[in-house]
């Protein structure tokens, strides 16, 4: 990895990455107005997720930046991810 | 970790000020994960209620303010390109197209809070209580988390308007626009909680 304090990103790149979260945002509100309602559910989050991981790479510069940080966000990514699963060990046996 | 920074007078960190609003973002994540998990338990115990409740919430203007919060994004991501071009007028122009844009959100929120509140919808009124538990938990997160929420936008701006302020006095400039960067962060940070109570509270119903 270079180590360039900063890398400029075009403009180009943000109006790329606006379209495409604007695409699936389109994409979610259409997934979920047809009623197919188990299967939108999860489509709507899988596509909430998808959104993130744009911002986070391109927009907030995880892409660009030292590996630290994407390292850090994964962690706080899994974190959560063993909370909600504790949880719903809980939750969903009740 | 091999910047080199030659010897200003005033101490500089850009790298440590950056890890800290990270971190700070962190703690945000973890503060509305804790919220996300309390929606998430109480619709599992509250389907039914939640699925018509949620119907209640006005889709185009939880869309519109989607597509604002992506713009806004979008324009403060440009403006670390454009500041770091030594283009200060477009820095400024979309600094400022930014704070239009969170304004713009509040004000739809105002409308959408507005006509709930029209219906007898909001925390505590006779009608929730009379529709009973579903509907209680779900207006009652969907008040907490939008209007926190709505509670980041008014933090952003007013971190985005001194950003402002320091990029017109030359305060902020190509070499020194980590403020900048940082409020930009913090503005994505509020893009992406947008981006899960959007479908959360107004498509899943």
């Amino acid at each position: 990895m270079s180590d360039t304090n900063h890398h400029i990103v075009p403009y180009r790149t943000y109006g790329l990455i606006l379209v495409l979260l604007l695409v699936l945002t389109g994409i979610s509100v259409a997934v979920t107005q047809i009623e197919l309602s188990r299967w939108a559910t999860l489509a709507a989050l899988l596509l909430a997720c998808t959104k993130s991981v744009f911002v986070l790479a391109v927009f907030m510069h995880l892409k660009f930046d030292h590996t630290i940080y994407k390292v850090m966000v994964v962690f706080i990514m899994l974190v959560m991810a063993a909370v909600i699963v504790l949880t719903f060990f809980d939750y969903g046996f009740r | 970790m091999s910047e080199h920074i030659a010897h200003h007078d005033e101490h500089r960190d850009d790298e440590g000020s950056k890890l800290g609003i990270w971190l700070f973002i962190f703690t945000e994540l973890l503060f509305f994960g804790g919220l996300f998990i309390t929606y998430a338990v109480y619709r599992h115990g509250n389907q039914e209620a939640f699925h018509l409740a949620g119907k209640e919430l006005n889709v185009t203007i939880g869309t519109i303010n989607t597509v604002i919060l992506l713009i806004s994004s979008m324009t403060i991501a440009m403006a670390t390109t454009s500041i770091q071009k030594k283009d200060k007028r477009t820095t400024l122009a979309l600094i400022a197209i930014t704070l239009v844009l969170a304004l713009v959100f509040l004000v739809n929120k105002y409308f959408e809070w507005s006509a709930k509140i029209d219906h007898g919808i909001w925390p505590g009124s006779p009608l929730l209580e009379e529709l009973g538990r579903g509907d209680t938990l779900f207006f009652g997160l969907y008040y907490f988390m939008t209007g926190l929420h709505a509670l980041h936008i008014i933090i952003g701006m007013v971190l985005i308007a001194v950003i402002y302020r320091r990029v017109k006095n030359d305060r902020l400039t190509h070499d020194n626009f980590q403020l900048l960067e940082n409020g930009g962060l913090y503005w994505h940070l509020v893009d992406l909680i947008w981006i899960f109570l959007f479908p959360l509270f107004y498509l899943i119903a």
